[in-house]
């Protein structure tokens, strides 16, 4: 197809890289460079990229994959809704083995609680509709790009006057993280790869006062290899140019204003709010609350939920790969008592988390 | 669950459509989508929404950039 094969030509990919070290000799220190999206992560692992790059140029991972960054305590509510008699938990496929403190919707689910996949959130509205009698709980986690799916969801049900319909939801917005990692003297971070399909929503220029209040470069990369390394030779070209701007190398998708009525709907539904991050801690403005008018709908506060532990296993690193500080193959239970069927931590469980992804391509 | 996929719309009737990529159709909803979109159109589409249209020829100046960086002796 059009969008891809010529996206993932290995001739192509190999003579940007070539471009990439000419580029990276004229640097007067070595440089990272994060990918702030699990898809990127995953596509540079599948890929390759890293070989492709100089010694000098280095890849970071952060905090894209929204399963990832889902604190236990949100599993924990999750598997709380999950065990109450009547409910059906309806969900993405991969919250399903992520661990709570002590259990996960997929133990839970053998044991006969009721957990259903659903590929769209409307397939769980279909499900309250189709089962008046019982409580159908949307586990809503994910980005700026998934949370306007979620949205209509809130916005159908209430259309179809539906009272059995609720969203624990635990979303979270993009840029506020990143500022916190910028100013991380640790990491040193030289510019963003900024998420792709986020961005579509989002746009570019919600990228703008990062790049200018931190001084960093911040180009919006599509998920192929060579819009990878195109991404990280734009932002060598800032780096070399002592530039620190917004650009968009996905312009096929992501425009500057970015997509207004999925915008209006999130505006609609969610308000900007507080979110715990796992690995970062909580966040000001980093996630979204379902309006006032909505709360019919927010499973957080209609339903009774008891309290949580949220432990997470003692010796699990995620926090730090999350982070970017920590590689995976750097973590002791890696590929060892964590492996993507038996995961100790979230990173190792939605295919675009890093250590699932450094599992399934090697370094 | 982050992943869109690119998906060309095969019909299209009111805000549904159903769209295909490498054989598999999908239906999905138009109802975040601002920009108007026909049959033969690329969207995105991320859990049973389209989100963004794919600009063809955006898509063939990238690759056409792409190509620019090639050093002269690398083309041959
Ligand atoms: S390898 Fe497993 S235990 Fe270690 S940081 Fe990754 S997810 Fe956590």
């Amino acid at each position: 197809m059009k969008f891809q094969d010529e996206f993932r030509d290995r001739k192509l990919v190999e003579i940007m890289g070539d471009n990439i070290r000419r580029m990276a000799r004229q640097l007067r220190r070595p440089v990272n460079f994060m990918e702030v999206c699990g898809t990127h992560t995953m596509s540079i692992y599948q890929y390759g990229i890293r070989s492709l790059l100089p010694d000098n140029v280095h890849l970071v991972s952060g905090p894209g994959c929204p399963v990832c960054v889902t604190p236990v305590g949100y599993v924990d509510n999750a598997l709380s809704c999950a065990v109450e008699p009547g409910n059906i938990v309806a969900t993405f496929g991969d919250m399903l083995r992520v661990p709570g403190s002590s259990s996960s919707l997929m133990e839970q689910r053998a044991l006969g609680a009721d957990v259903r996949i659903v590929y769209s959130p409307l397939d769980a509205v279909a499900l309250a509709a189709g089962n008046p009698s019982r409580r159908v709980i949307f586990l809503g986690v994910g980005f700026e790009t998934t949370a306007p799916a979620v949205a209509a969801s809130i916005l159908e049900a209430a259309r179809q006057g539906l009272d059995n319909y609720f969203v624990l939801s635990s979303h979270k917005t993009m840029p506020k993280p990143m500022e916190i990692l910028t100013a991380d003297p640790e990491l040193n971070l030289a510019g963003y790869l900024c998420p792709a399909h986020v961005s579509t929503v989002i746009g570019g220029k919600a990228y703008s006062e990062l790049a200018q209040r931190f001084h960093i470069p911040c180009v919006v990369t599509g998920f192929e290899p060579a819009d990878v390394m195109q991404g990280i030779e734009m932002l060598l070209g800032q780096v070399l140019k002592a530039e620190s701007r917004v650009e968009i190398q996905y312009c096929r998708a992501v425009t500057w204003d970015g997509n207004p009525k999925a915008q209006a709907i999130l505006e609609r539904v969610f308000s900007p709010g507080d979110a715990e991050w796992r690995g970062l801690g909580v966040l000001p403005d980093s996630g979204l609350n379902i309006r006032e008018g909505l709360s019919m709908f927010d499973a957080a506060k209609v339903l009774d939920l008891p309290e949580v532990a949220g432990i997470e296993h003692t010796a699990c690193r995620c926090g730090e790969v999350l982070r970017g500080k920590l590689a995976p193959f750097d973590c002791q239970l890696f590929g060892t008592a964590c492996t993507p069927e038996e995961p100790v931590g979230s990173c190792m469980v939605s295919s675009e988390g890093t250590c699932a992804a450094a599992y399934k391509y090697g370094r | 669950m982050c992943l869109g996929v690119p998906m060309k719309i095969l019909s299209r009737d009111g805000d549904n459509i159903v769209a295909e990529v490498d054989g598999v159709q999908k239906e999905a909803s138009l109802m975040l989508l601002g920009e108007d979109v026909a049959v033969g159109d690329y969207v995105i589409v991320h859990a049973g929404f389209a989100i963004s249209r794919l600009d063809e020829a955006y898509a063939e100046e990238t690759i056409r950039l792409m190509k620019e960086v090639f050093a002269p002796e690398d083309m041959q």
